[in-house]
């Protein structure tokens, strides 16, 4: 049996947290309704792979082909955005990548933030940050107007801004 | 004989007095294992927060293209163009070894290799970036050609 000042106890050869203690939240739970951090742990592998493809095609057509970064511009973006395999292409990227991100940095809170007032603050900072840019970065992605600003000289490049 | 080895790992018989632990020479700690995870943890967060910039400048396409185009060529400065390399090798390592733990997890014979992978994800993540940083190099600095 646990004496006054310890965490853990042992029931057979099991540790278990000691209730009332810190690592109380480490406890195994009944085993009820849909396990969320099984689902969590094959999601990050599946949008692994997914995003490993996703960013290094990202990565090469932005930073390494033609001029790379220092090509870019809006005119960059509106020819790629006129063609919508690239805003497919960069909505996966978007919402995969930003739950992803999300999630590890919930894992990261997890681990080191072992008071309870900051944790549940830095996780509501993460779920908010996370909700605002997947909705304003799905709204740019779908509502994008790459003729915008278009000039004679610009346009001539994206077919449909044909002034 | 006083402990039996199992592996590196070494278990003292029931009843002898505990040894000082050792700090390496653990399967885990101080190892590949431990280091590739300790990056791990590092290169994500870093991600993460270039990911919350970088969809919010992105975003200003729809105030205006003068707007977009201002602040994006903060991005081609050299030191943001140095950014971008240690931002690539970010993502690459990240990639790389998060394919390693995919194996390590899903191949029967993960575990076993994981050190092997360990650094073959360092092999190709050096390859990568024998590839991306003399480019961006003269992308950055390399005037108008």
């Amino acid at each position: 049996m646990s004496e006054t000042g310890t965490t853990t106890e042992t029931i057979g050869s099991v540790i278990v947290p000691a209730p009332g203690s810190k690592y109380e939240r480490y406890a195994r739970q009944p085993k009820r309704g849909i396990n969320l951090e099984k689902w969590g742990w094959i999601y990050m592998r599946a949008s692994g792979v997914l995003l490993a493809v996703l960013i290094f095609g990202h990565l090469f057509v932005n930073l390494v082909a033609g001029e790379g970064v220092k090509a870019i511009d809006f005119a960059f973006v509106a020819g790629k955005w006129a063609d919508p395999f690239w805003i497919v292409w960069d909505l996966l990227l978007l919402w995969l990548a930003l739950i992803h991100g999300a999630n590890g940095m919930r894992t990261l809170v997890n681990d080191y933030a072992t008071r309870k007032g900051l944790r549940v603050v830095l996780l509501g900072l993460i779920g908010l940050a996370t909700v605002a840019l997947l909705v304003l970065g799905t709204l740019v992605l779908t509502t994008f107007d790459p003729c915008l600003g278009a000039t004679p000289a610009t346009a001539a490049a994206i077919p449909q801004c044909a002034l | 004989m006083a402990t039996k080895s199992a592996g590196t790992l070494t278990v003292d018989p029931p009843g002898a007095p505990p040894q000082p632990k050792k700090l390496g020479g653990t399967l885990y700690r101080g190892r590949e294992g431990m280091w590739s995870w300790v990056l791990h943890r590092i290169t994500g967060v870093a991600i993460f927060f270039f990911l919350l910039v970088h969809v919010l400048d992105t975003a200003l396409v729809k105030v205006s293209p003068e707007a977009y185009d201002a602040v994006i060529g903060a991005y081609k400065t050299p030191i943001m163009g140095l950014g971008e390399i240690a931002l690539v090798g970010a993502i690459g390592f990240h990639a790389l070894n998060g394919l390693r733990i995919i194996l390590i997890d899903f191949w029967s014979k993960g575990a076993k290799y994981q050190k092997t992978m360990f650094w073959s994800v360092i092999v190709l993540w050096v390859v990568l970036m024998a590839g991306f940083v003399p480019r961006q190099l003269m992308h950055i600095f390399g005037g108008d050609a």
